[in-house]
């Protein structure tokens, strides 16, 4: 045991002495090569405090220098996050981009953004739905103005959609269930427009909801789109948009939020209040759910033969942590 | 020698194709007729024997007889069978014309059951099928880890709260919400610094002035309720001379950020210290009695 310990210590210590005259060569052994557990974890806790002492004695340091500079000292570095350190996505939308704003001037959304039309949903879930999937549709009419909830009874996808275009709909959302939640959600601009497929995750109903409010009421509420950066990303927000009257109606205070981050889309809906100039005051009501998107059409729905402009491909897009598409 | 195929494969010793249950016995034999073991439906231990089998959708009758026995490449005789369920049935009964009841009887129901079976095949193909997709679990796992992540990043609440300021700023909801703006912030500043130089002054007053200043608002805004905040909204106007006083208020009390929120809340609470004055007589004076 002595012998062990003995060149390991020494070794050590030469690192911790003060440097003699000539110049020391670093210890060429490393804490993960001592074979004895204990012994190992030991000089693994030395090291680590060794470590933390030096970043500490940093730390003071640069606090005392900048001190010392006062108003001279350099700016404060931000620190890293995953939305700083995004991969620049060579998609992302420039506001005053012209082939964009005549891209969205003529897509399928322009009727919807001249106001030419008045948008009217369908809500419809997979067969057989079960009981939370039912409230969940329901709590979703009543958040989306002029929408109407249908009963699937086993009916085929493609024979509804040229039924709902005859009626004069305008999107189609299909709440697909699995094991009594629902799980995924098919929205399809109606008059052959994009369909877009999510994966649906932590729904929450309105009574699971802490200190909610009220029901929503008639009116039509105001949109918020946050951070569709990219190509992809507008198109999808444009989607949601649709969905909702153009002419908000501020005296119901209500707003419905589509919050996009990291590829996920948040979406809630809530009653403000101002209560003064710089302070509002939000209250939830209506449910709640997260989407990630998995897939986006160009025509209406059609698994098989349809043309998609963009489907997850796990092992392409899910390379690196700093990458988002939306 | 059927009786000694029976006697050695059926009842003793070991046949491959029987599996065993509980119950009953099974034949796995593919000729079998009817799928159990049994003296009658041994397809090996019977020399004149039927059966029906289907085959990409059309049915064929298989007849095996004794002449054939020694030659067992042609010892399945194989009839195609009509397409029409009643014809089918006809051209069994000529083919098996003379042959034991039972096997005709038993390949007249194989023939039924199959021809059932085919229909619902074809039927089932017509609807919508229900595609079932594997989870993964690590997958799983990860993305429900990385949307707890991305919501605590989002900060939702800062989020909008800041999106619907703008929007006020912007003057999209044009005259709805009457906050007179620049007005309000002059008013605030000038009572600002009148307070400030007078706090001081007034601060070991402060007990004494709650009582005089009794709020008579009897506003029964519970905050919880929006819908009644219209009046929260008109009364903040009247707020605007009181500023200074809640001010005070609010550096006594050292909850600077809520006190304008809670204006109307905490005049339901009327602050009033009640001091007692205690006169205490000297206990001890009974002596002097």
């Amino acid at each position: 045991a002595g012998d062990g310990s003995g060149p390991v210590g020494a070794a050590a210590e030469d690192g911790g002495l003060p440097a003699p005259e000539r110049v020391l060569f670093p210890p060429t052994f490393s804490v993960s090569e001592i074979k004895n557990k204990q012994r190992r974890h030991f000089m693994f806790l030395r090291w680590k405090q060794q470590q933390r002492k030096e970043k500490l004695a940093a730390k003071k340091k640069r606090r005392k220098e900048r001190e010392a500079l006062g108003d001279k000292a350099p700016p404060k570095a931000v620190p890293k996050t995953i939305e700083n350190q995004r991969v620049y996505d060579e998609t992302t939308v420039d506001p005053n981009d012209e082939e964009v704003a005549f891209d969205e001037a003529t897509d399928e959304f322009a009727p919807y953004f001249n106001r030419q039309t008045v948008p009217k949903i369908l809500i419809t879930t997979s067969d057989r739905p079960r009981g939370r999937t039912v409230r969940f549709c329901e709590q979703l009419s009543t958040v989306i103005p002029n929408s109407h909830v249908y009963y699937r009874r086993g009916l085929a996808l493609k024979r509804i959609i040229p039924q709902c275009i005859a009626r004069d709909f305008t999107d189609l959302i299909v709440i697909n269930e699995d094991r009594k939640i629902p799980n995924g959600l098919v929205l399809s601009h109606l008059p052959d427009g994009p369909t877009a497929h999510f994966r649906m995750s932590s729904v929450r109903l309105r009574k699971e909801i802490k200190r909610t409010g009220k029901e929503p009421t008639e009116h039509v509420p105001e949109v918020i789109l946050n951070n569709f950066t990219t190509r992809l990303g507008h198109s999808v927000g444009r989607m949601f948009a649709s969905l909702f009257p153009h002419d908000p109606q501020f005296i119901g205070r209500q707003v419905a939020t589509f919050h996009n981050q990291r590829d996920y889309i948040f979406f809630r809906f809530h009653r403000y209040i101002f209560k003064s100039e710089k302070k509002v005051g939000i209250q939830e009501l209506g449910p709640r759910f997260t989407l990630k998107l998995r897939s986006l059409q160009k025509g209406t729905f059609d698994s098989k033969f349809g043309e998609y402009e963009w489907i997850h491909k796990r092992r392409e897009m899910d390379t690196s942590r700093r990458k988002f598409h939306l | 020698s059927s009786q000694v195929v029976w006697d050695t494969l059926g009842n003793r010793q070991f046949c491959s194709y029987k599996i065993t249950t509980k119950t009953q016995n099974f034949c796995r034999n593919e000729y079998n007729l009817t799928g159990l073991c049994n003296r009658s439906s041994c397809p090996l231990a019977n020399s004149q024997y039927a059966t029906i089998r289907e085959e990409k959708g059309r049915c064929y009758l298989y007849m095996k007889t004794i002449e054939r026995a020694a030659f067992p490449r042609r010892l399945w005789e194989r009839v195609l069978l009509n397409k029409n369920y009643e014809k089918a049935l006809e051209e069994i009964d000529e083919n098996l014309i003379y042959w034991p009841r039972f096997i005709r009887h038993k390949c007249k129901q194989r023939f039924t059951k199959i021809t059932q079976y085919l229909i619902r095949i074809r039927k089932l193909t017509l609807k919508r099928q229900r595609k079932l997709v594997p989870l993964r679990r690590k997958i799983e796992r990860r993305e429900k880890r990385r949307e707890e992540k991305a919501l605590i990043a989002a900060q939702l609440d800062n989020a909008i709260e800041k999106e619907l300021l703008e929007r006020l700023k912007q003057d999209t909801y044009g005259d709805i919400y009457n906050f007179p703006i620049h007005a309000f912030d002059k008013a605030l500043q000038q009572q600002d610094a009148e307070s400030e130089s007078e706090s001081d002054a007034e601060k070991e007053e402060d007990d004494e002035d709650t009582d005089t200043r009794e709020f008579v608002e009897a506003d029964d805004s519970d905050l919880s309720d929006f819908e009644d905040m219209d009046k929260l909204e008109t009364s903040s106007e009247e707020e605007q001379e009181e500023e200074e006083e809640v001010e005070k208020k609010a550096s006594h009390s050292k909850s600077k950020g809520k006190t304008p929120l809670k204006g109307p809340a905490r005049r339901k609470r009327r602050y009033i210290e009640i001091e007692y004055e205690e006169e205490t007589e000297p206990t001890t004076k009974t002596k002097a009695a």
